[in-house]
């Protein structure tokens, strides 16, 4: 069994922080949501504005298949894209955008995920899977009105 | 038995699939070598199962494995019985 070290477990609190999630933001379209995630994370100083855009172009390139589960996608490009240090953004928003996929359309909770190596950020993505597998969660996340309790949902303080 | 598991950029979704199979397959008492691919790299490489998410099966229609698509990657149910159905589906060696 392949136990990691809690001491190099990486939490997913530590990827998030109350600058990296908004509740309830309007947008109008799938690139205007990424720009808004992404401003969140830049003015956060954990990517450059280079991987707002690599986002976009992976989005494009690869078409939707980020839409990982009905209403979620998990924007992300490479880590020498432009990210500074690893992070995690959360928009939830008002009117879901559809963002191209086929079954999972349209979407209303918009992920960023900027990883600086595919190792380090392996078990905070596994503790966000359990977390939107989980469909409580999931229904706290989408009906939180403010930044804090949703902060706090996300920490699992909520 | 190999499985792949497919995502566009090497990492996050496919490791939290590998992650996810791996988990089954304990649960099951079943044994594969589940390996990460990302779209780069995968072409000339092996396995019996690839396991993608939906709207990855373009880039997969030369592919000789049993093709698995998943349409929520969070949902280890749905995953578990795809998986599941995929490898007794297999022929068998021998």
């Amino acid at each position: 069994m392949a136990d990691s070290n809690p001491s190099d477990t990486f939490r997913l609190s530590s990827l998030i922080s109350s600058a990296t999630v908004r509740a309830k933001v309007k947008v109008k379209d799938w690139e205007d949501a990424t720009d808004v995630v992404g401003q969140l994370l830049v003015a956060a100083g954990k990517i450059k504005e280079d991987y707002i855009t690599a986002m976009k172009r992976v989005l494009k390139e690869l078409g939707p298949y980020a839409v990982i589960a009905p209403g979620i996608v998990l924007l992300h490009a490479r880590p020498e894209d432009g990210v500074i240090e690893p992070c995690l953004g959360l928009l939830t928003l008002v009117d879901p955008v559809p963002f191209g996929h086929s079954e999972n359309d349209p979407v209303d909770l918009v992920f960023a995920l900027g990883a600086v190596d595919k190792q380090a950020h392996i078990s905070a993505l596994q503790q966000l899977a359990e977390m939107l597998g989980d469909s409580e969660k999931l229904n706290e996340i989408r009906t939180a009105s403010q930044d804090s309790a949703l902060l706090k949902i996300l920490l699992g303080e909520g | 038995m190999r499985i792949a598991t497919l995502c566009g950029m090497g990492f996050g979704t496919s490791m939290m699939l590998k992650l996810f199979i791996d988990d089954i397959l304990k649960a099951e008492g079943m044994k594969a070598d589940v390996v990460p691919w990302d779209l780069g790299t995968f072409k000339g490489q092996q396995a019996d199962i690839i396991v993608a998410p939906k709207d990855m099966e373009s880039h997969l229609r030369s592919a000789t494995a049993t093709v698995v698509l998943i349409n929520n990657l969070v949902d280890k149910a749905e995953i578990k019985t795809k998986i599941l159905a995929a490898i007794h589906a297999l022929p068998k060696s021998g």
